[in-house]
């Protein structure tokens, strides 16, 4: 998706924020660029068109720029992404995608192009991201790049931990700095 | 060691720093709203887990409110069902909720601040990413995504890598005409919308040092605008003189001790900063946006700007000016305007109605404009009323509502339809953000007035005695 400036109004709008649930947030997932106001499919939208699948999202520079809403990541997890691309990305879209499971692969706007335009020329072209040793290559040319990862998170990832189960084996620790702090 | 005012609150607020990992970040403060919160909650719920320090934590309703009858049962079931979760949950965990009806009920940066929930030196989160607002009082302030509101419920803490430092002066006394929300839309167009992005912004200045709390807040308000985490200004008297005596600031012997901490809040001389910009008061006209993000803004009075000069590529520039229906060269001045909206946790305070005010007295609405009027909270439309703001906004034709996020985002009934323009006081003009095919121009309230006043886009210097 060669789009720039991707924000979170156009991953997810703000009238599909009313759940109390985290159920059937794909089926909204860039609802407004899909779907006409009658429902029926967008001819010309990238994701509606069938000849492209696969679990690897590519977006312009500055994925996920706005706001904070996580039901963003939601989407895009539930919809069948697990790893998005894009040659820069807004902080809190990165931070969500991760907690929600979804590997946030930052690589150069060299790379960046080449992929789309490998995309182009071929659009079942497959991409392989390796977390452990943190590259994606386009496997037709071969062409790889390494991508940065704090390594904190690329073990949760990799081990299916999660912050909050870190978080209340620290509890004590927690309730003892609490007890000495100013407010 | 020189060492700035963000690390300074963030050093004291650090459990334990993971190696090659974010920090253990304590938070003081944690407010929650009605639509980032309910599945926070289910998740603990899940876990078996319960909120660890309930007497840290604030809720109100917001986002989802329909702005007029709020005396009457919400009409939109998911709306309605999202405050019940809210309103349950806090009772279930003894979180304090000021819920719709509550005199105390508002948006959640503004009623935090006027309660003095908000103080220097606190690190305080929320599931909305303008929660940087409260950064006005030399807090540490972030949003945060629904899995950390359960880590932060659940812990009282986040994982957060600890950004680089910015620092963004500006000097000079601002003209006639522009406010804060001038002085951060000028910002923004400089830096792009993400310019800040990695870092978090402390403002310095006299501009800032001269600047009202509300003006501060608006300014830090809108720091996500650029992608920066936060944005923040050191407290001073004028802090000081806004804190004292509000319900929930600390009081007497308490207030002292507090004082005296507060006052070493400030970055020391020779501390250092990654990156460092600085601005002219005298370069900054009354701003208005004419594009799909924030960054798209220029002086009221400019043409709009070649794609170079805006930072993105032609394509999403091209894109950009398409769904607004304008074009490179295009004035503002003169646009016809379909849609006011002054309020949000940008400009719903009591000095952007006052400032709204200043410039309908004595003039009318014009015919072919929808005007809405949404006060912060409940003290904000109080305020509206003892001052006579009210029966000014009357005389000249303007109704007012009740408290919410309103036609900022959308989510409620106050949605600007497709295609129509709207002067919005509020902090983003995303493609669809007050309703899907809306045209968002974003400006200040003396800017709003005018539209207001006129029907057009207008200089509001115009429209001011001299």
């Amino acid at each position: 998706m060669p789009i720039e400036n991707v924000d979170t109004d156009q991953i997810i709008p703000a009238r599909f924020l009313k759940a109390t649930e985290r159920k059937g947030f794909g089926d909204n997932l860039f609802r407004d660029w899909r779907y006409n106001p009658d429902n029926t499919p967008k001819k010309d939208f990238v994701l509606n068109n069938p000849i492209y699948s696969g679990k690897i999202l590519v977006g312009g520079k500055n994925f996920g720029s706005g706001s904070s809403r996580e039901h963003a990541a939601w989407a895009i997890y539930d919809y069948g992404f697990r790893c998005v691309v894009s040659s820069f990305f807004a902080d809190i879209f990165r931070n969500n995608s991760i907690n929600v499971g979804i590997l946030p692969v930052q690589v150069s706007a060299g790379f960046l192009d080449r992929i789309f335009k490998a995309i182009e020329a071929d659009p079942k072209t497959e991409l392989e991201v390796n977390l452990p040793a943190q590259t994606i290559t386009i496997l037709a040319t071969g062409e790889k790049e390494s991508f940065s990862i704090n390594s904190y998170k690329k073990d949760n990832l990799i081990n299916g931990y999660d912050d909050i189960d870190y978080l209340q084996a620290m509890g004590k620790e927690i309730r003892s700095f609490a007890e000495k702090s100013r407010y | 060691m020189p060492s700035t005012l963000f690390d300074k609150v963030w050093d004291a607020h650090v459990v334990r720093k993971i190696s090659d990992g974010p920090d253990v970040l304590f938070i003081d403060r944690h407010f929650i709203h009605e639509v980032t919160s309910p599945v926070a909650f289910l998740g603990l719920e899940n876990r078996g887990l319960k909120v660890m320090f309930p007497q840290k934590t604030f809720a109100t309703a917001d986002h989802n409110t329909p702005t007029i009858n709020q005396h009457l049962p919400v009409q939109d079931p998911l709306s309605a069902n999202q405050l019940k979760a809210l309103e349950t949950n806090s009772a279930r965990y003894g979180i304090s909720h000021w819920g719709l009806g509550n005199p105390k009920n508002g948006i959640v940066h503004v009623v935090g601040p006027e309660n003095g929930i908000t103080l220097p030196g606190m690190t305080i989160v929320c599931g909305d990413s303008h929660t940087s607002t409260h950064g006005a009082f030399g807090a540490i302030a972030f949003g945060i995504g629904t899995s950390e509101v359960e880590m932060v419920l659940s812990s009282q803490c986040i994982m957060q890598p600890k950004p680089q430092k910015m620092r963004i002066r500006v000097n000079g006394r601002p003209g006639k005409g522009i406010t804060p929300k001038d002085v951060i839309l000028y910002v923004i167009s400089k830096l792009s919308a993400a310019g800040a992005t990695g870092y978090f912004v402390e403002y310095a200045g006299e501009v800032f040092e001269n600047m009202s709390m509300e003006g501060r807040m608006t300014v830090c308000n809108m720091s996500i605008e650029m992608g920066a985490r936060g944005g923040m200004i050191a407290p001073d008297e004028i802090t000081f003189a806004y804190l004292k005596g509000r319900e929930k600031a600390p009081k007497g012997e308490a207030w002292d001790k507090a004082l005296a901490y507060w006052k070493t809040l400030r970055t020391d001389e020779g501390a250092t900063f990654d990156k460092e910009y600085d601005f002219k008061a005298s370069d900054i006209e009354p701003m208005i946006t004419y594009g799909t993000n924030p960054g798209m803004g220029m002086g009221i009075t400019e043409h709009i700007p070649d794609a170079g000069k805006v930072g993105d590529s032609q394509a999403s520039y091209d894109k950009s000016l398409q769904y607004m229906g304008l074009h490179q060269e295009d004035g503002m001045l003169g646009k016809k305007v379909d849609y006011v909206f002054i309020g949000s946790c940008t400009n719903g305070r009591i000095e952007d109605f006052r400032a709204f005010a200043s410039i309908v007295k004595g003039r009318k609405k014009a015919e072919n404009v929808t005007v809405w009027m949404v006060p912060g909270s409940h003290i904000v439309e109080q305020q509206i009323k003892e001052e006579g703001i009210l029966d000014i906004l009357t005389e000249a034709g303007f109704q007012l509502r009740q408290p919410g996020c309103s036609a900022c985002l959308a989510m409620n009934d106050d949605k600007v339809p497709a295609g129509k323009y709207a002067v919005s006081t509020s902090n983003r003009n995303f493609e669809g953000r007050q309703g899907p095919g809306s045209r968002t121009m974003l400006a200040s309230p003396l800017v709003a007035a005018a539209a207001a006043v006129t029907g057009v886009v207008t200089d509001p210097r115009e429209l001011m005695a001299d």
